[in-house]
Formats: structure tokens, sequence, C-alpha cells
């Protein structure tokens, strides 16, 4: 009798979460199958069924653009997420040093992020532009040799990018440092001055390592957006100048509708999620670990 | 959340409360130092915001002098009217004002959809879980992580076996697909926190699935509510890929249309309304960062931490 009536209620609940399973199930779990499926098969505009086994993986790591993009979204990362994290938590330290006008600094940081990346590529655009930006500013105010625009050589304009990056992402980082600062112990400060440590060793060795959990937060924050890192690009440089600043988002979306070659597209795609199994399986055996020590201690 | 709960117990004195940090001293050294990296970095997040305003106030002629810090010699309104009703993109000059429109028409009820269903996820979850439950739970938050181009194609060859790719009930329904894991995310952590007693006395009183849904979680909702708006309005008006691929040419948002009109390769580049467009386009999730306030960083945060 109690069981059938549970029952019922349980269909209502799955009724209610129908979405949910739809989603899950269907986009989560079918579509990356398709996906990494499709990446087997000689697809061009249509989805085939022709399988080819690894050709497409093995067309797709010997494409320049492919390389390019591959190249490009490490150094990006890299330096973005590094300059992010420092910047970040440096503005956190300081915005923690019982500072006036602490709302009105964290209005100014976190701004940027409240705006699109198509909007934050455009006005750094604009701002780097050689002919009638910061650089013929500067040189306006008498400072003849100054020299920064690096979004027309191919050289540099990652590092347009890379400005424009953190710009747009620091003060999220700030923000779940600064909420992180704000959860550690009170006492833990106190014992550091009676013992006489300097307040940025006190930060560097005891608060840091103590804040684990908002520094892998930011982190990983950080590392899907840099994976996600499109409309920067399209905004900012398009990708150029050439394809000095292409990168693997952009290149699957190329593939796709431009270039119309589904099966190299989806090949990409499936690379651009290994990284990202990696990680998470990393994260479940680490769970896993530690809820297994968790319950030989007990 | 934490970032709210210290706040309230922190003084609101500084002088003579325990200080965290080195202890203030007026107008020392490390004081000056303090406030200085922060102006400075102050300075670093205003200037991009200071030369939009300032250059979609000036006329090309002054543009064109390369003085781009410099304040208008002659505030022109011009730029704003061209780029809200003149701006071209191609061969369309109808200006940003079609795709305000559409951005209204997908923001809207993505945002109706996407809260009603993580709603109801976050609660089943969190009360009904019945066998997978939380299986899919974690396929949900797996999805979170994917990178949007794995899933992108499958589901343009989804959407237009059912005829709704490139229309506006497509592109509503990518918003809710993937505003789903997040939404989800925030929902469940908010009802699970809630004190289990008041779900088994509803339940004594013979409530079923959505009577307690409706007349006990919803009126409690209102505050993680004002954090799924913030987070899915900004989201969604922010939003550039979804829109150029799914929305369809008819649909393009705000964004893809700024895009289009900023760097179109035909005829002279007008930097003052291409500003102008750009500050239009931002408006709204910025006047949303200025009222909300601490909402805004708690959606960043809540939606962050792990459940």
């Amino acid at each position: 009798m109690q069981k059938s009536w549970t029952r019922r209620l349980n269909l209502i609940a799955i009724i209610g979460t129908l979405p949910m399973i739809l989603v899950a199930v269907g986009v989560f779990v079918i579509g990356v199958g398709f996906s990494v499926l499709w990446s087997f098969t000689s697809s061009k505009l249509f989805p085939s069924y022709d399988f080819v086994g690894l050709a497409q993986y093995r067309r797709l790591w010997s494409d320049g653009r492919w390389l390019i993009s591959v190249d490009n979204i490490w150094l990006f990362g890299l330096l973005s997420i590094g300059f992010n994290m420092v910047f970040g938590y440096l503005l956190a330290v300081f915005m923690d040093q019982r500072i006036r006008n602490e709302d009105l600094f964290r209005s100014v940081f976190l701004y940027p992020f409240a705006m699109s990346l198509i909007v934050t590529g455009l006005v750094w655009q604009w701002a780097l532009d050689p002919n009638l930006g910061l650089q013929q500013a500067m040189r306006n105010f008498g400072w003849q040799g100054f020299s920064f625009a690096p979004l027309v050589d191919s050289r540099t304009a990652l590092y347009g990018l890379v400005v424009a990056s953190i710009w747009q992402g620091s003060g999220v980082t700030m923000a779940i440092l600064l909420a992180g600062l704000r959860g550690v112990d009170e006492e833990i400060w106190k014992a550091a001055r009676v013992d006489g440590i300097p307040a940025w060793r006190t930060h560097l060795f005891i608060v840091a390592p103590m804040m684990k959990g908002a520094f892998a937060t930011a982190f990983v924050l950080q590392c899907v957006s840099v994976v996600r890192v499109y409309d920067l690009v399209i905004a900012m440089t398009g990708g150029g100048p050439g394809i000095a600043t292409t990168m693997p988002a952009v290149y699957v979306i190329q593939l796709i509708t431009v270039r119309q070659n589904v099966g190299q597209g989806m090949a990409a795609a499936t690379m651009m999620l290994l990284p990202i199994l990696v990680v998470i399986a990393a994260m479940g055996l680490l769970r896993w670990r530690r809820s297994r020590a968790g319950r030989v201690a007990a | 959340m934490t970032a709210a709960a210290t706040f309230s117990v922190r003084p609101a004195t500084s002088a003579g409360a325990e200080p965290r940090g080195p202890k203030p001293r007026r107008l020392s050294i490390g004081r000056f130092g303090v406030y200085a990296f922060l102006v400075v970095s102050a300075l670093f997040f205003l200037v991009p915001l200071y030369i939009m305003v300032v250059t979609s106030l000036k006329g090309m002629p002054e543009i064109r002098l390369g003085h781009l810090f410099n304040l208008p010699a002659e505030v022109t309104f011009q730029p704003w009217v061209d780029a809200w009703l003149h701006a071209c993109t191609g061969r369309d000059c109808n200006g940003l004002s079609p795709g305000f429109l559409n951005s209204v028409k997908i923001t809207v009820p993505s945002v109706v959809i996407s809260i009603v269903c993580a709603s109801i996820n976050g609660y089943a979850l969190s009360f009904w879980p019945y066998k997978g439950a939380n299986l899919l739970f974690g396929l949900l938050v797996f999805g979170a992580f994917v990178p949007y181009q794995v899933v992108i194609y499958p589901l343009i060859i989804g959407l237009s076996s059912v005829g709704l790719f490139a229309t506006l009930p497509g592109i509503i329904i990518v918003h809710t697909i993937f505003g789903m894991p997040i939404l989800t995310l925030l929902f469940r952590n908010f009802y699970a926190a809630l004190p289990v007693e008041l779900f088994k006395a509803a339940r004594v009183d013979g409530a079923g699935f959505w009577r307690v849904f409706f007349h006990i979680m919803l009126p409690m909702s209102v505050p993680v509510t004002i954090v799924a708006v913030i987070l899915q309005v900004t989201g969604i008006w922010n939003d550039f890929l979804f829109g150029v691929v799914f929305a369809g040419r008819s649909n393009w948002p705000m964004t893809v249309q700024l895009n289009n009109i900023v760097n179109t390769t035909t005829g002279v580049r007008e930097y003052n309304v291409n500003m102008a467009a750009t500050i239009l386009t931002a408006a709204v999730p910025l006047a949303i960062y200025f009222i909300s306030g601490r909402w805004f960083v708690r959606g960043i945060t809540a939606g962050s931490v792990k459940g």
C-alpha cells in the first residue's frame, strides 16, 4: 500500500523533471555521443554514417589552422588565467584592508563582467586602434616613441586578447577570492600577529592555503571560459590578422558553418572535450579517495 | 552566501575594532600604497568605459585627430540616433533597434521558461529524489562544463528535424537547455538548505508534489529567483554564439547586430556610431548590474559553488 503510494508520487516527480531528463540525456549524453560518433565519419554538410576510422583526426592534426588554434589556446589560457588569478588575488587582498568605499571599488572592478564579450572585444579593438587609439593619443601627448598596437601584428595580436580578457574577468576572481578571504577565521590573524609574522607572509603561507576552495572555484571558472572563448575573438580580431588569433572554438564553428566539413569539425570538438573529461575524472577520483579516507577514519 | 553572512557580522566602524590585515595607520606609506594600487587598478577598469562614452559624443572630424582621451570639444548626440535607427549591416540600415526588440523577444521567454524548469528540477531533486535522479543531476552538471561546440551541431540537426532551427522558439529552447545546469544547481542548493520538517508537515497534511511546490516552496523562493533572474537576463542578453547560430537572420539579437555593424567591411568606419551602439547594447545588463548590486555578486559566487 505504502509502496504504491510513493511510486505514484515519484511518477509525478519524473513528469515534473521531464525537461531535465530530456536535456541531461538527450543533449548531454546522446548529443555528445553523436558528435563523437560523427567525428569518425566522412560527414560533410550533413551527417553521414560512412565510417572512416581516425582519418578525420589525422587530417585535423595536419591542418595548420588547427595547430595554430591549439597553440593559441595554450598561450592565451596560460597568460590570461595566470594574470587573472594574480591580479584578482592582489585586488582581493588590497580590498580586504578595511578600505573606504569598498562597494564603489567592487562595482568598478566587476562591471566589465556584466557586459557581453562582444562589447569587451569592440571596446578594446577601438582602444588599441593603431591610428586613432591609445598609441596615437600617447604620441599626441608628446610621447613620440610610444608604441602599443598589438592587434595589427600577427605576432602580438594574441596579447591584445589577453589584455581584454583580464579586463573582463579579473573582477570575478577578485569577488570569489574576497569571499574566500572573509571566510577565514579571525583568530588566524590574531595568532599570526602575536607570533610576529609579517602580514604578507601570513597571507601567502597561512591564509592562502586555507582558501583552496575559493582558488579552485575561480580557477575552474577561468578554465571553462578560456575553452569557450569565441565571442571575444570574433569581436576583437575576427581570428586575424590572417589566422593568427584563431581558437579551437572558432575553428569548430567555421568547419560546421562555412567550410561544411562536419566530420573534421566534430573531431576538433571531441579534442576540446578531452581535457574537460580528464579534469572531471580527476575531480571525481579526488572526491572518491577523500570519501574513502573519511570512511576509514570513521 | 558566506560573503553576505560575514559582511553583517563585521563591525561598521573600522577604527577601534579588530583589524584584519595590517593595522590601518592613517596616512602611513602602506596605507597610501593600498589606495594607490586600488585607484590605478580602478583606472584600468574605467578607462575603456570613459573612451566609449567620449568617443560616442564626438563628431568624426574630431575623432580623426587621434585625441582618444580628450573630452568632446563639441558634444553631439547624432551618433546615438544613428546607432539606434540608421546604422548599416550590409544592405539593411535600420540601426540597432530591431536587434533590441529581438533580444527582448528572446530573453523574456527564455528567462521565464528556464527558471520554471530549473525550480521544479531543484525541488524534485531535493524532496522527491527518484531512482536515478542524482545520476541525471550529475549529467546535467557535467553539461555545465561541456564546451558548447561539442553539442551545437547535434542541436542544429535535432532542431531542424522538427522545423525549429533558425526560429524564435528554437533559440529559446537552446537558451533553456544551456541555462538548465547552473540554474538547477542553484535551486537544488537552495531547497536542500530548507528545513525538511517544513516539507514533512505539508506531506502529513496531505499535500502532493505540486501543492507543496506552489504553496510552500514557491513563496519562499524569492531570493534565489532574484539571483536566477539576474544570472539569466545578463547571460542571455550578452549571448552571441547561440544567437548567431540558432536564431536565424530575422531574429538576430542585439549582440549579433552590433558585431555586424562594427565589423562590417564596407563603407567608412564611423567610430562614434560604433561606440554609441556598443554602449546601447551593454546598457541593459549594466543597468541590471548597478541596480542589483550585491545580488549580482551573489549570483556569480552561488552559481560557482559546488553542491
